[in-house]
């Protein structure tokens, strides 16, 4: 894995305005997208996972505004952009694999056009055998036949539709791909020939990836590194084997200890009490009242996110302590 | 396009024009007496002496003349023929035309202003509906909103009968009413084309206005619906130019029920413009049904009635016929 970074983000914060108070989705989250990575991000409903994936590419919608921070792509803050260059870098340079791909083609454009509306948008002057030869191309690329350039949405299944949505987000060879729960409408067989198709495709493009989602078995199979969010923001941003053998943030912890293990059976650990309302957060550290290792201090505290050793970082005053 | 669509479209069609004229020839026969009695009952009621000892023979012949004396089924096989030859029969009040002939000759002054009124109406309502759910519209467009659902809300006929009051009667700008100045003689030429255009503006304008805010608001709620899908998120995403997103994506699927709406609209419009064309003496379909129920020439309703009937079907099947090249998940 090289170490240009992709993508840099910087204490992005992202407030959906409601009447009586801005609720915090996105809470000062930063980290670094290395060229050519999978970084997972995993997190419980509402944790801002999708909030964070379409602020990246400022699709979010009212009430959502962005309120601060930075997100640096190719040197250029993306959240400074006018209208008309944010329109040239999507795609050409971030493109999206959609949450719930079922309903993300135009019912009534074939796919051919829908892929060549993408290239069209882009880069001017080229010619129509030109397109078709790409899309067909990039059709064999996800293992469809060049016969779905002719056919409409409807006419294709939930697997071959999500294959097409990743021949769209490659067609343009962007650096960054934003893949928000890719597989989450598929069954698991289906899933994980999906899965390796995104995989190849984004290996050959070197192509950095955020991988969203909340299948803790299939972040561990694609992703390098996994970022865990909790309450909008980021509580650990580590490499996945570390991740899996050494959790750092209790949160983690418990999540693992959460997952089914084929070498022990055992009663399976949940975690207690559920994610906190953003309208209503427990001061200090917003994990603080389901956490079996708080202390005094925790409930005070906003526990930054620190660096530790192997690249490992965490949220939480413990961890020092602990990792000695 | 599959042959097996196009073919069930087809029959459908056909059943429905077959089950009108079945109403068409039950529906009077349920009166008692027969048309030769009514008439003479009318004659005598005015004081006309009838034949006496001839009446008998009279009646009959008469009957004999109308295929009255016929056994039922006969008389149905042999009208349904004539119908579908659109034979309608003789009108009363305009003897000896046939019912056809006063048809055909108004058809064009209905289908010339109603057709294309409805049309301008559905094109610009739809396009306006479409923009006032446009987040990047002009905000401008939003304030038309009160004024829409007002206008939509106001019957033509008494719009109408504003406009008449304004343009024509007070400010003497536009023609009372017709369809072009009495004592010229219609020719194609282009002061008699002007004419027409200036008669048509005022009755057209009463129907643009009252049904420009059922497209325009009906689109808007599509609209609204079509701009939270997610094919409208990807296509953003996908860095597409706004006007490529608002109408290949954006206002491509949410026409497709207004398109449906327009089947039904393009269809009432003969009926339902009886009264614009009343207000504004206009000389077309829904003028010459008003004529027939006034002078009750029965033949010339119930010829009216199947037209209206046909005009639906045509307009239902056209559409039928249009929509999967606008919807492709139709089809099947």
């Amino acid at each position: 894995m090289s170490q240009d970074i992709a993508l840099e983000v910087n204490n992005l914060r992202v407030h959906y305005k409601t009447r009586t108070q801005d609720v915090k989705a996105v809470d000062d989250v930063s980290f670094k997208l290395y060229a050519g990575e999978r970084l997972g991000v995993v997190g419980e409903s509402g944790s801002g996972k999708t909030t964070l994936a379409l602020a990246l590419m400022r699709l979010h919608k009212a009430p959502a505004s962005i309120e601060g921070g930075e997100a640096i792509l190719d040197g250029r803050d993306l959240l400074k952009l006018d209208r008309e260059e944010m329109r040239q870098t999507r795609w050409s340079k971030l493109s999206l694999i959609p949450q719930g791909s079922m309903n993300s083609l135009n019912p009534v454009i074939k796919i051919k056009h829908q892929m060549a509306d993408a290239i069209e948008a882009h880069e001017r002057g080229r010619t129509k055998s030109e397109i078709s030869k790409r899309i067909w191309h990039l059709l064999g690329r996800v293992g469809l036949p060049e016969s779905v350039a002719e056919m409409y949405p409807h006419e294709l299944s939930g697997g071959m539709k999500q294959r097409v949505c990743i021949a769209l987000a490659i067609i343009l060879e962007p650096s960054v791909i934003i893949a928000d729960e890719p597989t989450s409408a598929l069954d698991v067989v289906v899933q994980r020939v999906v899965m390796q198709t995104l995989n190849d495709v984004q290996a050959q493009l070197n192509a950095a990836m955020i991988i969203i989602g909340h299948d803790m078995g299939l972040m561990a199979q694609s992703a390098d590194r996994l970022a865990v969010m909790y309450a909008g923001k980021m509580v650990e941003v580590s490499p996945i084997d570390s991740f899996f053998k050494d959790p750092q943030h209790p949160y983690s912890k418990l999540l693992i200890s959460s997952l089914p293990s084929p070498e022990e059976r055992r009663e399976l650990a949940g975690i207690p009490g559920s994610q906190p309302s953003l309208l209503d957060l427990p001061s200090g550290c917003a994990f603080h009242p389901r956490c079996p290792v708080a202390v005094e201090h925790c409930k005070q505290v906003v526990p930054p996110l620190r660096d530790f050793s192997g690249g490992r970082r965490a949220a939480c005053h413990l961890v020092e302590e602990q990792a000695s | 396009m599959k042959h097996g669509y196009l073919i069930q479209r087809l029959i459908m069609f056909f059943v429905v024009i077959v089950l009108a004229a079945t109403l068409n020839f039950i529906i009077p026969r349920l009166a008692p007496g027969d048309p030769v009695g009514a008439v003479l009952e009318e004659l005598r009621a005015r004081g006309a002496s009838t034949g006496g000892d001839a009446e008998d023979e009279i009646v009959a012949a008469y009957r004999a003349r109308f295929g009255l004396d016929q056994p039922i089924h006969i008389q149905y096989v042999s009208f349904l023929f004539n119908t579908l030859r659109f034979d309608l029969g003789y009108s009363i009040s305009y003897y000896p035309q046939k019912v056809e002939q006063a048809l055909l000759r108004s058809l064009p002054w209905t289908v010339g202003l109603l057709a294309i009124s409805t049309l301008m109406s559905f094109a610009f309502g739809s396009f306006f509906g479409a923009l006032m759910a446009w987040p990047r519209a002009p905000a401008a467009v939003n304030r038309f909103v009160p004024f829409f659902m007002i206008l939509s809300a106001v019957p033509y006929y008494l719009l109408g009968l504003i406009l008449v009051y304004i343009f024509a009667f007070v400010l003497r700008w536009l023609p009372l009413g017709g369809a072009y100045a009495s004592g010229t003689v219609p020719e194609l030429d282009l002061d008699f084309i002007l004419d027409v255009i200036k008669h048509g503006i005022l009755p057209a304008l009463s129907i643009l206005l009252t049904s420009v805010g059922f497209w325009a608001l009906g689109m808007r709620g599509v609209m609204v619906t079509v701009l939270g899908e997610d094919y409208l998120t990807l296509a953003e995403a996908k860095g597409l130019p706004d006007r490529r997103i608002f109408f290949a994506y954006a206002m491509r699927n949410a026409l497709l029920p207004q398109v449906t709406s327009l089947a039904i609209a393009l269809g009432t419009v003969a009926s339902g413009s009886v009264l614009v064309e009343v207000i504004f003496n206009y000389p077309g379909v829904g003028w010459l049904l008003y004529n027939a129920l006034r002078s009750s020439d029965y033949y010339m309703v119930q010829g009216v009635a199947f037209f209206l009937i046909l005009t639906v079907a045509v307009s239902v099947l056209i559409v039928d016929l249009i929509y999967p090249l606008l919807d492709p998940r139709i089809e099947r």
